[in-house]
């Protein structure tokens, strides 16, 4: 009995030494930086519990750089899933020609891959203030963007900066589960005498409520940790959270480290929850795509 | 039913407009640089740059390390969780989508707290070491992608059996390993290469704060100087996502095919 359990002490120990490698890289290259972090947020400069830099969040600046990140991505969020959801209900359900569909997913697994530095020049050669765009508009059609009060490195300029991933991404998580649409449904409803909007409204959109819902959340924090774009668009002049952070690593702008850890904190949190919730509307949408 | 093929096309022409226009756009701005005459000048001008050739290269380098260390990290745990620990897949799921949770800059953020000179594993007390220890950043952020490509090749094969055949046949672990499971995941880790490919190489967070001369950096500070290199950068980098990306598509849509042959 004792040899058996040894035998077995034995496997189980072999077991675990598998992904003993990948443990320690996951130890080491993610969960210690990131509790060393969230404890350094508790701790003053001497290393005693405090809840001063949590409070220190909540001052006017930080306050100020934290709500410009979330508006900057809830409105590059629900942009993007919008008119993501869009193309991918055209692709999917407008009768279009199936070439379109298949370009269409292409260029989206490119698209949403095309972010940081690039992106931001992308869009200065378009939108900036000798841009195509903006000389476009002018020389045919007497717009000066620039004296419409449009600028690119603000709110506006990124948001729509932004979307040039965020749309991609939207559509290439979306179109399965339009696809998972059964014809079934259709039918059934049609046959009910229910009318397209009906449909759309009674039986679609609710099943799909949890995809599009959980996809634009995961855009948000997709954008909320994003720093590249931002920084090669606009400086250091636009003060967003990743922005402000990246200034503390460099030099201590806050004057408190602990301050530093705090703010990676609320990032954390907020693109954790975001998450969090990603995935558990996702594992009730897939219900429907069995 | 005709309005709604109606509605179809002005989506896919507002879309495709979207994405088209600051493309040719860019390409536009990237021949400017001669004045009143289109050019390939500032193309010249990148391409005789000293900077962007040892920017590159290092990049290029690190994402050749970064795929090699990441397979070799990603296929046997992968194996192992599916052969021996299937309880464990959840939590090791888990582990491998923090990246996508956690900030890059908030997880470099940790590192250099960590690992600065006087710490216990002093990375960044060295070039070399600090080189390493952006490899292991570079290869934090390709996780999830590296890990679900994988796993998702894995999914096609049996592993338990391949593993009990090779092993009655008299394999060893090594064998098992690369002669085994290795060609039959080929096109996962093929297409987990690629997108690590094209992340490393514009990088530009990690990088930047680790104060390595990588891609990213360099295209950040070329942004901030000059006025017609930018866009000719912006196209480059558009034709290599784009150059990972269709090898990607090459390699998955080769892999659904095999599968069907008996």
């Amino acid at each position: 009995m004792s040899a058996k359990q040894a035998i077995d002490l034995k496997k189980t120990a072999i077991d675990w030494l598998g992904i003993l490698p990948f443990l320690l890289f996951a130890v080491m290259f993610l969960i210690a930086p990131t509790l060393y972090l969230v404890t350094g947020a508790f701790l003053n400069p001497a290393g005693e519990f405090t809840f001063d830099n949590i409070s220190g969040l909540f001052t006017d600046k930080i306050l100020a750089s934290y709500w410009i990140s979330i508006r900057v991505s809830l409105a590059s969020s629900l942009g993007g899933a919008f008119i993501g959801f869009f193309l991918a209900w055209a692709v999917v359900l407008g009768g279009l020609p199936s070439w379109i569909r298949s370009s269409l997913l292409t260029f989206s697994g490119v698209a949403s891959n095309f972010a940081g530095v690039p992106l931001a020049f992308a869009f200065l050669a378009t939108l900036g203030r000798t841009g195509l765009v903006t000389l476009l508009l002018r020389d045919w059609f007497g717009i000066n963007l620039y004296a419409t009060g449009f600028n690119l490195l603000s709110f506006i300029g990124l948001t729509i900066t932004y979307m040039y991933f965020q749309i991609p991404l939207m559509v290439l998580i979306i179109t399965p589960a339009l696809d998972g649409l059964k014809k079934e449904w259709r039918e059934a409803a049609e046959i009910l005498g229910a009318t397209n909007t009906q449909y759309w409204m009674k039986v679609a959109l609710p099943i799909l409520f949890p995809s599009i819902l959980g996809t634009t959340l995961l855009l948000f924090a997709n954008s909320f940790g994003a720093i590249a774009t931002a920084y090669s668009l606009t400086g250091s002049t636009f003060n967003i959270v990743p922005i402000q952070l990246y200034a503390q690593i460099r030099g201590d702008v806050l004057h408190n480290p602990n301050l530093g850890y705090a703010l990676a904190l609320g990032m954390i949190v907020i693109t954790g929850i975001s998450n969090l919730i990603y995935i558990w509307l996702r594992m009730r949408a897939e219900r429907w795509q069995k | 039913m005709k309005t709604q093929k109606i509605g179809a096309w002005i989506a896919v022409l507002f879309g495709a407009s979207y994405f088209i226009i600051p493309l040719i756009a860019t390409f536009e701005f990237s021949l400017r640089m001669r004045r009143g005459e289109y050019s390939f000048d500032a193309y010249r001008s990148v391409f005789s740059d000293v900077q962007f050739r040892e920017s590159f290269s290092y990049s290029i380098v690190m994402a050749i390390l970064t795929i090699v260390f990441g397979i070799l990290l990603v296929v046997p745990t992968a194996y192992w969780v599916r052969l021996r620990l299937p309880q464990m897949r959840p939590f090791v799921e888990f582990i491998t989508l923090m990246p996508l949770v956690i900030p890059a800059i908030v997880i470099v953020f940790g590192y250099l707290r960590l690992y600065n000179s006087s710490s216990f594993i002093p990375f960044t007390g060295s070039a070399r070491g600090t080189d390493l220890l952006l490899m292991f950043s570079f290869m934090t952020l390709s996780l999830p992608y590296m890990y679900r490509s994988v796993d998702t090749a894995m999914r096609t094969i049996d592993v338990a059996t391949l593993t009990e055949a090779a092993q009655s046949l008299g394999a060893s672990w090594p064998t098992i390993m690369f002669k085994c499971i290795f060609p039959n995941v080929m096109s996962g880790v093929l297409s987990g290469a690629f997108i690590t490919f094209a992340i490393v190489i514009g990088e530009f967070t990690m990088p930047s704060l680790l104060n390595r001369p990588a891609f990213g950096p360099y295209l950040q500070l070329i942004g901030a100087n000059r006025a017609y290199e930018p866009p000719a950068l912006a196209i480059i980098a558009f034709a290599i996502t784009w150059a990972s990306m269709a090898l990607l598509q090459l390699v998955s849509r080769f892999s659904k095919s095999a599968p069907s042959k008996p």
